[in-house]
């Protein structure tokens, strides 16, 4: 199939970029998004310009990393899909399709369609984690977490950090992304004792990342790989709310 | 503890359901502008004069205004945090297909409500407050004539009407999302919340959007 593209092309993270036009023959329709966009870039070699910078790195829909807004939708036209499992039988022959990076003021672009993702590292680290002892792995069993409990601490954890859902936002609001690791951690015995805290830092630390309010349009959760419910965002309000009233 | 974004929108979410408790009873209070005219302009003036002397209702009244200006001004607030969160525009943008438009554009809905009330307020709640309306045969202030006249022109029942569909779809998506600020997570609630705020939202709406209509058909007949 053939394609005509338009790419962000930006240096760095402080010059001007703008959209460019590229022609593409001979795409298959089995090849991935991703393995087109190394097509051209090797076209780009042979001709000796610069690639077009974007980051990949499983390639197979767990890492997160491939992060690119295509044809105006956070990784794609399809819903809850990684760029690198939307494959090309998704688009015509003749198509014209736009990539552009994710853009939320918190998401600095690093170059083309790479963004700097870190505000989501400094949310983890404000606390992402529970407090335990170090020295010998406990005996699994000695706490007791029923099935369903795990269950639903999983499907939270499941959470790759792609940042698509702050990229779909109309607020570019991470409260998926923190409510998440907030669910995840609060559901289990090991997380609960610190959930107050915690809630509070991550909340601090999201709003001093420079993220928008969530206004509960969840169009993140149709957007995200990983399915993660937006209820996960109203058990982090239940929680921060919990902590404002209960926290001393 | 510094976090903003959801304790404003705790304030959204808090001033959102006031005045939504507020309109149940705008809404029951003004059932009786159904009444046959003779009946409706007694009753109504009588109710009218029975809220004004009502130290409780005077108590409301303050409460309300608090919380149409507060809601106005932590939407703006709010606003402009999005706005600064918000990177480079994308230069092709479909993100609208992710989500229903009323819930991207509480903010456009909440201005033309807005641009309502001044005139709802200019109208009705200026006129009986800081004017020498006539009073009626029972002595009271009459209101209803005010009401019945200003509904008798079309344009005036088309401003209501536009300004009702407004406040139906901000209802619509207000009322969850205020369930969801509060915490409700458990999927059961979540399901309830969302009945509840459609039985909500199109009794209010419909409801409201009943009077300016039928007060100009029966003014036709």
């Amino acid at each position: 199939m053939k394609l005509s593209l338009k790419i962000w092309r930006q240096d760095s993270f402080d010059s001007e970029g703008s959209m460019i036009s590229y022609q593409l023959d001979d795409v298959s329709v089995n090849m991935s998004f991703l393995e087109m966009l190394d097509l051209l870039n090797e076209t780009l070699v042979q001709k000796g310009e610069r690639v077009i910078e974007f980051d990949h790195d499983c390639r197979e829909g767990i890492c997160g990393q491939c992060g690119m807004m295509i044809n105006g939708r956070a990784h794609g036209p399809l819903s809850n899909t990684t760029t690198c499992q939307l494959h090309m039988r998704s688009f015509k022959d003749g198509d014209t399709i736009y990539v552009e990076p994710f853009r939320a003021t918190a998401f600095p672009i690093v170059r083309d369609l790479k963004v700097d993702r870190k505000g989501f590292d400094h949310i983890i680290q404000a606390g992402g984690f529970i407090t335990a002892s170090t020295g010998q792995p406990p005996e699994a069993n000695s706490i007791l977490i029923s099935h369903q409990v795990t269950e639903a601490a999983f499907d939270a954890a499941a959470c790759i950090g792609c940042g698509a859902c702050v990229a779909t936002c109309k607020n570019s609001s991470a409260a998926l992304f923190t409510s998440a690791k907030i669910t995840h951690l609060a559901l289990l015995p090991q997380g609960k004792l610190e959930a107050a805290g915690r809630v509070i830092s991550m909340v601090d630390q999201m709003d001093a990342e420079g993220f928008g309010h969530c206004s509960n349009t969840e169009a993140c959760e149709v957007e995200c790989p990983q399915e993660i419910s937006v209820l996960h965002i109203a058990r982090m309000n239940y929680e921060y709310n919990k902590a404002l009233v209960f926290k001393t | 503890m510094k976090a903003t974004t959801l304790q404003h929108k705790l304030w959204m979410s808090g001033t959102g359901l006031f005045m939504c408790f507020f309109l149940i009873i705008h809404l029951l209070g003004n059932l009786q502008l159904f009444l046959p005219p003779e009946r409706a302009r007694e009753q109504f003036n009588w109710y009218s004069h029975l809220l004004a002397g009502n130290i409780i209702i005077e108590i409301v009244a303050y409460v309300l205004y608090a919380s149409i200006i507060g809601h106005t001004v932590y939407a703006i607030l709010i606003t402009r945090k999005n706005a600064g969160a918000n990177g480079t525009k994308y230069a092709y943008d479909k993100r609208g297909a992710a989500s229903v438009w009323y819930s991207r554009n509480m903010g456009l809905l909440g201005t033309i409500i807005f641009l309502f009330l001044i005139i709802h307020f200019k109208d009705f709640w200026y006129q009986y407050k800081f004017t020498n309306l006539p009073l009626d045969a029972k002595g009271n202030k009459d209101l209803y004539t005010i009401v019945v006249k200003a509904y008798q022109q079309l344009w005036y029942v088309l401003v209501y009407e536009v300004a009702l569909i407004a406040l139906g779809f901000h209802l619509l998506h207000g009322f969850f999302s205020a369930a969801r600020t509060l915490g409700v997570f458990h999927p059961k609630y979540v399901k309830w919340i969302k009945i509840l705020g459609w039985i909500y939202t199109l009794v209010i709406t419909l409801g409201f959007m009943a009077m300016p209509v039928f007060v100009y058909l029966n003014s036709l007949s």
